[in-house]
């Protein structure tokens, strides 16, 4: 969101950075107590951090366990700054750099997927050519009237972008999506 | 009735109690604060008990940096204790300048009762919301029976690991509602938070084979060590005495080596001397204890240190490769990792060949013959530097403290008083808190009664928080303000020389009040001096009163703090002060440098 903006982190950093910048996800077990989310957050617009997208639910209700999933972008440097600030709050179990992880798997990168719910508007001949969009796409239809469908997608982000783009000229009218939910491949726990 | 049921009616008490209670059991005998509406329960409490000694501040800021002077000169944790909304947002100065320096520090706040949290009601704000980022971590209380684990955790966090201010917000209605006071021994401990406390010792075993070979060493500590204990102090000179390695400090560290040990090279960093600097920048392996690596200590960073390998103890990991890359990181107490390191030395290095620094120590030999905290003394006015010098000779020898507001004064103090020992220098490093030197003072005289606590300040500073001064005559605190009076915003006035054509901006001190007639009118005792040859005689007064007192220093207007780096320069490129001219001093900063602070 704020790629411009490179964290400094010293009013001294004059020198130009000359790592890349890159996209990874973060997954984040912590306590699920009120504020947690806000930690998290705060963090980011605190320090200057970028969150490209953010999802968080509880996974273990029997322990009171949260799961935040984060893509962030930054240089290595920076990257590895914020998993050492994340592991600083107090309710934070666990960070791990699925995209660092993936890669000492030997994969390329996380599975990654989003859920999205698209409104289209339509009337005749539009209507059928959503439906074919939809099938291509492996979208279903959970809400119709004669005026609109409602599709849910699931895919890589990527995918949703290329859906809902595709649809835009039949007449999108609303786009909601969940941002990424996150693991690695193979038999290992997180 | 049974035992049992005398053990479970002992445990049920008010939400009041349970604070008072949960302080006794974490071994606090005093606190700091100011009553109010939301706090009343609690100071009912207060008032029906005598284990704990209240001490009434005069602004809740003032009650921060008083727990925060009792902390770091005692090791213990300071507790302040504020009501509601105003009282709150108040204590946010402190909170953060505690954060920023690692000071272990526990805020009671009253909160408006649960039922109307959210209404914007009377003295209402969103104190958890809004200490979030300035503490370590904080909670709001909702429910009675959790008041007493959350208040136990709260002193764990705060002094565990690196220390920090933490914020515990109990509402009213928590305050009266009767529940079941848990003792610190059954209290829910937070099991995500667990610091390291070890240092890895092939870690460890690797940055004393660097050491062992270095030829152009130097150690930089920091507040790392004071906060680790006095224990880690000793370790760090024992260390220094066996590598012979020459030794610097930031601000917060003064006091761990002592200034009269023979490998000190004195303060480093924006006006550290000569030969601190120097020795950081030529260096072949740097030791970093418990520092980290503040712009005030590296200058232009892509010129800090450029040629050496860098070792860098630390106990909080995001303070590793934040903003210098290091070699070596070791991540464990400062403490346990100075005696793992202290052990390893005696075992594999102690026949390190002692000749491979010679050529380095006669390098800073010839710098410290560069004599960079040189000053011109002059006979009819006081220079501020000789003041500080004469306060140190005069009170070298008793048991004294040393607290300091923010700007040249401070920066003159720590160049030059001599600090032989942790713990006794308290300053406001990371957050640059003006006004905090007076109120920590009266935290420090508070622990130590019978020592000489002395606040050095500047005229601009001490009118932040002088309203103290009736804190201080109240509870019969003899703290000592010796201001050097320059009639200036000091460093203001430097940097508007350096970057700004001299243009003094809003840095005159105008309306200056009588700091004699000030004291009085508290009930302390003002002294006044502009002579040097006066000087002594009316510092020896300033010590032998029993009471507060304020020692007006009338110092020469328009001195400057020397040496300096300025802004954007590097280690290597020094402002000193015999090259400091008019003209030298004016085109010191390039336009770059003009935009960093």
């Amino acid at each position: 969101m704020n790629a411009h903006l490179q964290p400094t982190g010293s009013a001294y950093f004059i020198a130009k950075e000359t790592e890349k910048a890159e996209n990874h996800t973060l997954s984040v077990l912590v306590d699920n107590e009120p504020g947690v989310l806000a930690r998290v957050i705060g963090l980011f617009s605190g320090r200057g951090y970028n969150i490209e997208s953010l999802t968080v639910s509880e996974t273990e209700h029997q322990s009171h366990l949260s799961r935040i999933t984060i893509v962030t972008r930054g240089t290595p440097h920076v990257l590895e700054q914020i998993k050492a600030q994340l592991e600083r709050i107090v309710p934070v179990h666990r960070v791990v750099d699925l995209t660092v992880r993936a890669a000492e798997l030997g994969h390329d990168r996380p599975i990654e997927r989003e859920v999205a719910l698209v409104k289209v508007s339509g009337e005749g001949e539009t209507r059928a050519e959503t439906l074919r969009l939809a099938d291509a796409f492996h979208a279903k239809v959970i809400d119709a009237t004669l005026e609109h469908f409602i599709l849910e997608i699931t895919g890589k982000s990527s995918k949703i972008d290329q859906f809902v783009a595709i649809l835009k000229p039949l007449g999108v009218l609303e786009v909601c999506r969940t941002g990424i939910a996150a693991m690695n491949r193979g038999p290992q726990g997180m | 009735m049974s035992g049992t049921d005398n053990q479970t009616e002992a445990n049920q008490m008010t939400g009041a109690e349970i604070v008072l209670q949960a302080l006794r059991d974490n071994g606090v005998e005093h606190i700091f604060g100011y009553p109010g509406g939301a706090v009343l329960p609690i100071y009912d409490e207060i008032f029906q008990q005598e284990d704990i000694q209240h001490i009434l501040v005069r602004h809740e800021q003032g009650a921060g940096h008083m727990a925060e002077g009792y902390a770091r000169s005692t090791g213990k944790v300071g507790v302040m204790l504020v009501t509601s909304g105003p009282g709150a947002t108040n204590a946010v100065t402190p909170l953060q300048d505690a954060l920023m320096d690692s000071i272990p520090l526990v805020c009671l706040t009253g909160q408006v009762p649960t039922s109307l949290i959210g209404s914007d009601a009377f003295q209402e704000c969103d104190t958890v919301g809004i200490t979030r980022p300035c503490t370590k971590h904080n909670w709001l209380v909702k429910d009675v029976n959790e008041l007493a684990s959350i208040i136990h955790e709260a002193f764990r966090i705060a002094q565990s690991g690196r220390p920090g201010p933490v914020v515990v917000d109990i509402p009213k209605d928590v305050q009266f509602a009767t529940g079941t006071y848990t003792p610190p021994s059954a209290s829910k401990v937070q099991k995500s938070y667990q610091p390291k406390l070890q240092g890895d010792m092939r870690q460890i075993e690797q940055a004393i084979e660097l050491m062992k070979g270095a030829r152009r060493p130097v150690i930089y500590s920091g507040g790392g060590v004071i906060n680790s204990g006095p224990e880690a102090s000793k370790l760090l000179r024992e260390l220094v005495e066996l590598t012979n390695f020459p030794i610097t400090s930031t601000l917060m560290g003064l006091g761990a080596y002592p200034a009269s040990g023979k490998n000190w090279l004195g303060m480093l960093g924006m006006h550290g001397t000569y030969e601190a600097n120097m020795a950081m920048h030529d260096c072949d392996v740097m030791v970093c204890i418990g520092a980290r690596f503040d712009d005030r200590i590296t200058g232009r960073l892509n010129a800090f240190s450029p040629n050496s390998k860098k070792i860098h103890i630390d106990i909080d990991p995001s303070s590793i490769n934040k903003t210098v890359r290091v070699d070596v990181p070791i991540i464990g107490d400062i403490g346990n990792v100075l005696e793992d390191m202290v052990r390893v030395w005696r075992a594999s290095a102690k026949d390190a060949d002692k000749a491979r620094m010679a050529e380095w120590w006669e390098g800073i030999v010839h710098w410290r013959g560069r004599n960079s905290l040189a000053y011109k003394m002059n006979d009819d006015v006081i220079m501020p530097q000789y003041a500080i010098q004469r306060l140190y000779e005069l009170t070298k020898h008793r048991d004294t403290y040393i607290t300091t507001e923010v700007g040249q004064h401070q920066m003159w103090a720590a160049q030059f008083y001599g600090f032989e020992q942790p713990n006794r220098w308290m300053t406001s490093g990371g957050l640059g808190t003006m006004g905090y030197g007076f109120p920590a003072a009266i935290g420090v005289q508070v622990a130590h009664p019978d020592a000489l606590v002395i606040d050095i300040a500047g005229d601009a500073s001490i009118q932040m928080c002088i309203q103290e001064m009736s804190c201080a005559v109240q509870h019969n605190l003899p703290v000592k303000i010796f201001i050097l009076n320059n009639q200036y915003m000091g460093m203001v006035r430097q940097w508007q020389q350096l970057l700004h054509g001299n243009r003094l901006s809003n840095s005159y001190t105008e309306a200056m009040p009588d700091f004699v007639k000030l004291a009085e009118a508290y009930g302390g005792v003002g002294i006044r001096c502009d002579k040097p040859a006066d000087l002594d005689a009316a510092i020896q007064r300033m010590i032998d009163s029993p009471a507060p007192v304020i020692f007006d220093c009338r110092v020469a207007n328009l001195a400057n703090c020397f040496p300096m780096i300025p802004s954007g320069k590097a280690h290597n490129e020094m402002l000193l002060p015999d090259e400091a001219t008019d003209e030298a001093v004016a085109t010191a900063i390039d336009a770059k440098g003009r935009a960093l602070v």
